[in-house]
């Protein structure tokens, strides 16, 4: 097995915050099996928090633990601040990855910005159609 | 707690008897099988014996073995030593898309040189068509080069189909039988090649023990030049101990053939039937083609290789995957994407390789561990979300 942070193996063994949520404000969706990885991640926004963050995961340990990594990261935070969660510092939250597995990483904030930008998104349309049926 | 080894495709545990085999060799009789004198003499009579051996388990020549480090270097021997030989001839070999890294890099090294490489592709069932392999030949192939039974899925290829339409044309055949020597029949004649590699880790023997079969009178330009050791086909001081060992597992491996034989194929279907009945979404791989006994490869869908390792590791059971997550490159198994089957599923492949020493009480426990495992990974993966609403 790739040598990994007990941090890590224990996110991989328990993750936090596993799951889909109906109705989310939000979903981001990254990676592709050709990679191995896959994880779509679901947020519920309030007074522009994160109320609430979960995420599926396809993809081996360090992925597991990324994602949940991530999620507990970014639970409660403004958006900001969400947005500004960094691939370096959820490795870093992680005590490390193994070199190779670094690409994981990237993964987990990717899912969430993405998730954040599509609820932004979606926030826009709403404000702009809102505007236009006045 | 309890561990059950099923990676014997990794490597095997060494019989007590080839142990004991080895074992004077690094002590008492340490010579240099080189050397005229006495202690020379008994390491060069440890190595006769055995090259008798091997010969013996695969219907050869005791000459025509040529001792090498491992696998790996037998296949580089064979694959670049018998294409150089043949250069002024023609520089074109062809492989198959699913040998092993050792033939496929020697081949994509010979390519860097100028030689042209065709690899012949394979069906679903990872089996060579000989049909296609004719079809590739062209006046200048000097080498063509098949594995025996792939080392992944099992599958046995039609070498003797194979090498009869090559070798008809005057071209040379190899295969590698690195995954198949020891736990079925190889015969050098039978198969009809001219050049074979095995490895005695695969059935047995010692890590770093390797041969190379090649046909009396077949030309052969050496990777290792040095002295006149391999009869100046493989320069260097023979591994002495590690020669011993292979040729006590060479031994014991043609008395045992047919009840290691038996006994693999009972696990295998055991096993095979178990995960069908107790596991959804899954396909055994290569299950249409003969194939090794020793070998299961399990495609499950929506989860992943290296996760489902993880925990089967900490539930003691030992097995690999052909997950990009598990390989150095991050590549899915080429043997798996070969025989088309879809990186979503090669990411979920799972292989257990069985070896003599396990019972069915090693197959009970790994059909009791594995289902939870894939259930608990499928509950976390967007891939079977998707499925499930996609299926009502």
């Amino acid at each position: 097995m790739p040598m990994y942070s007990e941090k890590v193996m224990d996110h991989f063994m328990h993750p936090r915050n596993v799951g889909t949520i109906e109705n989310a404000d939000g979903v981001g969706e990254v990676g592709n099996p050709v990679c191995g990885d896959m994880m779509t991640f679901y947020i519920k926004v309030n007074d522009g928090r994160l109320d609430d963050v979960k995420f599926q995961t396809f993809g081996c340990g360090a992925a597991i633990a990324v994602s949940s990594m991530v999620s507990e990261m970014a639970m409660g935070k403004t958006l900001d601040e969400a947005t500004a969660i960094t691939n370096r510092a959820v490795a870093e939250e992680l005590e490390g990855l193994p070199t190779n597995k670094l690409h994981c990483s990237n993964l987990g904030a990717d899912a969430l910005h993405k998730a954040i930008e599509n609820y932004r998104a979606k926030h826009a349309a709403q404000t702009a159609g809102g505007a236009r049926n006045d | 707690m309890r561990r059950v080894y099923l990676d014997h495709a990794a490597t095997t545990p060494a019989l007590p008897e080839v142990v004991d085999a080895m074992q004077p060799y690094l002590t008492d009789r340490f010579g240099n099988p080189s050397s005229l004198h006495d202690e020379g003499q008994e390491a060069a009579d440890g190595v006769t014996e055995a090259r008798a051996r091997a010969a013996k388990l695969i219907g050869c020549l005791p000459e025509e073995i040529i001792f090498t480090s491992c696998g790996t270097e037998a296949n580089n021997l064979a694959v670049k030593g018998l294409a150089w030989a043949r250069q002024k001839k023609g520089k074109h070999i062809i492989t198959s898309e699913i040998e092993h890294f050792s033939v496929l890099h020697a081949a994509r090294t010979l390519e860097k040189m100028g030689f042209d490489v065709t690899q012949v592709p394979v069906d679903g069932n990872g089996l060579v068509d000989p049909g296609e392999v004719e079809r590739a030949l062209q006046d200048d192939t000097v080498l063509v080069s098949v594995v025996h039974a792939n080392g992944e899925v099992g599958t046995i290829e039609p070498i003797a189909d194979i090498s009869k339409i090559v070798r008809e044309r005057g071209i040379v055949f190899h295969t590698d039988a690195v995954a198949s020597t020891g736990t079925i029949p190889v015969n050098v004649d039978e198969l009809g090649v001219d050049a074979l590699s095995l490895a005695g880790s695969m059935f047995y023997g010692p890590k770093g023990s390797g041969a190379l079969y090649v046909r009396h009178g077949t030309r052969l330009t050496p990777l290792l030049d040095g002295g006149i050791q391999g009869d100046g086909r493989r320069g260097g001081t023979e591994n002495v101990p590690a020669i011993a060992g292979l040729g006590m597992a060479a031994e014991i491996a043609g008395q045992r053939l047919q009840e290691r034989h038996d006994h693999l194929s009972a696990l295998q279907q055991k096993l095979e039937a178990g995960l069908t009945a107790a596991i959804e979404h899954i396909q055994i791989n290569a299950a249409g083609a003969p194939r090794l006994p020793s070998r299961t490869s399990v495609s499950i869908r929506f989860v992943e290789g290296e996760s489902m390792l993880m925990f089967l590791n900490m539930e003691g059971i030992a097995g690999a995957s052909g997950s990009s997550c598990t390989s150095r490159a991050l590549k899915a198994s080429h043997v798996l994407i070969g025989m088309g089957c879809g990186h979503e599923l090669a990411q979920g492949t799972l292989l257990f390789s069985t070896g003599e020493g396990n019972t069915t009480e090693d197959i009970d426990y790994v059909l009791e561990k594995l289902p939870p495992i894939v259930a608990r990974l499928r509950e976390m993966s967007p891939l079977y979300t998707k499925f499930r609403k996609e299926s009502g």
